[in-house]
């Protein structure tokens, strides 16, 4: 680790800090229906396409609806994308002629993209059109990012209203969250990117003969532009198989810091935006210097294992000062990959510029935990949000446990009925991370499928489901993933992880909204102290990691002491 | 459920079109105007004929040429259409036997040692187009003496092309394998 390594890592943080307030209050403004400086130009299209759609604006769903409404929208995400890939032999734009997706492999991508996973069991460049990357990855790049931004919004209210029956209009959530948050920020970023160097084109490819005279085809595409809303959206899935390590697509450093600050920024906003709603500000604040203090511990702690590098490696003559580089760019080096892999992981984006797969044993497990933490550091882009406040939720009734006060939080009191679904939504993850990694444990036809054996092997399986699971999408890609048992499975767990997640949550959404908001008494457990926070960073570390660690201590770990002593597998 | 269909469906199509059709077009509009080269791919083109891009990496094997890293891409290494690293564990055998390879073919060339860990690792895109100053400034003798020119002048020609860290602080010191080597061609003629 050096000074100039954190000098990076703090320069990013420090501009997404930057940009919390601002964005912030800019989206409490859209999500509450106020007019915002764009209206002139986006109100138009947003009128029309309620009207084409048969959308009424003005009228609000309860828990149930907002929640079938959010079903019914997903389905027909999956549906359009599933029969898109199915049928991209015979639709336009598809200039390399590739042909239709496989069903198994149609079926893993769409739940993938429809739960803003992004899990890529296939190599961008080589199976999907230039159509299905823009009209169908890329649009689920949006919507999924909308839909997770509209159920952050729907439990939000229901810490602002009182006695209410309705939680909002999904639909206009929705479309409210893609036209006025997504698109413009998008914009931005992908002229920006362009300057930075990443394809803009329609073209399929150029064809180059290299100074020593090979033929290299060079793949080309509209890169810009799903990059920009890959990340924005906390998406990950990359237009190349190599994601963010893809020279395309992360040509520079400050395109790679582009890419963190654009991954991070619309999360850590909607944290902010959660306190300013509901109208205690430093709420917001505490929630977030809880996440960052953990997400700053976890890029330490990769930064270090990195650097500590692979002593198998150095014992044969290299020089160990760039510490492990196997799978890592020249151009980031150990400070900006750690950065990028401990953000894409304590949010649930997934993409990579660097492979994972290639860490050392510690450096692999922390990215791991991160997600097996529940992606609440701070989160997918409203998925984050729901999750955090899930476990505000326990923490608040522990508190109230411990010290004998009736747990409230911002003036809702939590009882049986939302711990008893706050419980329901977060055993979902372990339930499926572990059930599915431990059949694939012993499973022939699984186990065939992993890259390195050996504790790295489980590590590989364990990595899939927590990934799949978390809607997250990184990978240790040495998994051939693209199998029908995988294909399948790892399609089942993200539906899972997403839909089984999101529904309990929906359910305290609507107990809470119904409930009277009553102004705190000297009986009330403060929420927005430094002492909450530590609660706070307590409940998630134990309830999120404990869970894991016997299968971590099996994988990573055994992998790390046998490769501090020279063993291979 | 069946009432949220109709809404479903049609908000699907229309943001298809708005996000997936209208957003890419205009952008690729806006880039064809403002960043032509960029927007293609950055080629680089050598009396008229595109020998490679300035961002991807591509495959030297000549004693004559600086070489890049180790690329995982198959079958070729540096194939753009296929990209992706190794992905093998750090305690994988077939890691350490591709690194053994690698450090004694090095050796072989007179490289000194420690080697720099650049030289016989994989990128994570098989397309690195960078290796480190040092790598590039162990090769120099290599490729001085390939060429019959002077050692002095090949090193200088990479220490001019060693891109250093913006402001001091971002992004880490490297070179651009593809651009030294046209430099170096340069030098000869």
């Amino acid at each position: 680790m050096t000074l100039i390594g954190w000098a990076q890592i703090g320069f990013v943080l420090l501009l997404v800090l930057a940009l919390i307030k601002p964005l912030g209050i800019y989206m409490a403004k859209v999500f509450s229906g106020e007019k915002t400086f764009l209206a002139p130009i986006l109100s138009p299209l947003e009128t029309g396409i309620y009207r084409l759609s048969g959308i009424n604006r003005d009228k609000e769903q309860g828990w149930l609806g907002y929640t079938l409404a959010m079903l019914a929208f997903s389905v027909a995400g999956f549906v359009v994308l599933y029969g898109m890939m199915r049928l991209q032999a015979w639709l336009p734009v598809n200039p390399q002629g590739f042909a239709n997706v496989p069903s198994d492999l149609a079926f893993n991508t769409a739940a993938s993209f429809v739960t803003n996973t992004n899990w890529q069991n296939y190599s961008g460049e080589a199976v999907m059109s230039n159509f299905t990357q823009m009209a169908g990855l890329a649009v689920q790049n949006f919507l999924s990012a909308a839909t997770g931004m509209a159920l952050a919004i729907a439990i939000t209210r229901a810490f602002v209203r009182s006695k209410a029956e309705t939680v909002g209009n999904f639909w206009v959530d929705a479309t409210r969250a893609t036209l006025y948050v997504l698109l413009p920020l998008a914009i931005i970023v992908t002229i920006a990117f362009i300057f930075l160097g990443l394809p803009q084109t329609m073209d399929a490819s150029a064809t180059a003969t290299t100074l020593e005279g090979a033929k290299q085809v060079i793949t080309l595409g509209p890169v810009a532009s799903q990059e920009a809303i890959k990340q924005l959206g906390t998406n990950g899935g990359g237009f190349y198989n190599a994601n963010a390590a893809h020279p395309f697509e992360n040509p520079n450093a400050i395109a790679d810091y582009l890419n963190i600050i654009s991954m991070l920024s619309i999360s850590a906003a909607m944290v902010y935006m959660f306190g300013q709603m509901a109208g205690n500000r430093k709420q917001g604040w505490v929630l977030i210097s809880s996440i960052a203090i953990l997400l700053i511990a976890g890029i330490g702690a990769i930064y270090w294992a990195e650097t500590a590098g692979n002593p198998i490696l150095t014992s044969l003559g290299l020089d160990p000062s760039l510490g492990n580089m196997e799978g890592k760019e020249v151009r980031f080096g150990q400070a900006a990959s750690a950065l990028y892999t401990a953000v894409t992981t304590g949010l649930s984006d997934g993409g990579v510029n660097s492979m994972i797969g290639s860490y050392t044993g510690l450096g692999g497990l922390v990215p791991m935990f991160l997600i097996h933490l529940g992606e609440v550091l701070p989160g997918g882009v409203g998925s984050g949000l729901y999750g955090l406040v899930v476990f505000a939720v326990l923490s608040v009734f522990v508190a109230g446990l411990m010290v004998g006060r009736t747990p409230e939080f911002l003036g809702k009191k939590i009882e049986s009925r939302e711990m008893k679904f706050a419980m329901l939504a977060v055993l979902i993850l372990p339930l499926v991370i572990l059930g599915f990694s431990s059949v694939s444990a012993v499973l022939p036809a699984a186990v065939a499928a992993i890259g390195t054996p050996g504790p790295h092997g489980l590590s590989e399986i364990l990595y899939a489901y927590t990934s799949a699971a978390g809607n997250n999408g990184s990978a240790m890609a040495g998994l051939g993933g693209n199998t029908v048992w995988y294909n399948t499975t790892l399609g089942i767990s993200m539906l899972l992880g997403r839909f089984g997640y999101v529904v309990p949550v929906m359910a305290i959404a609507g107990s809470l909204a119904a409930k009277q908001k009553i102004p705190s008494s000297k009986g009330t457990f403060p929420t927005d102290t430094p002492l909450f926070a530590g609660l706070l960073i307590g409940i998630i570390l134990i309830l999120g990691g404990l869970q894991f660690f016997p299968a971590l201590a099996l994988g990573p770990i055994v992998e790390h002491f046998a490769m501090m002593s020279g063993q291979t597998f | 459920m069946l009432k949220h269909l109709r809404p479903a469906f049609s908000l699907v199509i229309l943001m298809t079109l708005v996000t997936g059709i209208a957003y890419p077009f205009a952008m690729t509009g806006v880039a064809k105007v403002a960043a032509p080269a960029k927007a293609q791919g950055s080629l680089i083109a050598k009396d008229g004929q595109i020998v490679g891009s300035a961002l991807i990496g591509q495959n030297f094997s000549s004693d004559r040429y600086f070489w890049p890293r180790p690329s995982a891409t198959s079958p070729n290494p540096y194939d753009p259409t296929g990209s992706g690293g190794s992905n093998l564990g750090p305690t994988a055998a077939k890691l350490k036997d591709r690194v053994t390879g690698d450090v004694d073919r090095l050796k072989k060339t007179g490289i000194a040692t420690p080697i720099p860990a650049d030289a016989v690792t994989a990128s994570g895109s098989g397309l690195d187009p960078d290796i480190t100053p040092d790598y590039a400034l162990a090769q120099v003798e290599r490729v001085a003496k390939a060429r019959g020119v002077e050692t002095a002048k090949v090193g200088d020609l990479v220490n001019a092309h060693i891109e250093k860290r913006l402001f001091g602080f971002i992004g880490e010191p490297h070179v651009n394998v593809l651009e030294l080597n046209m430099a170096l061609d340069a030098l000869k003629s």
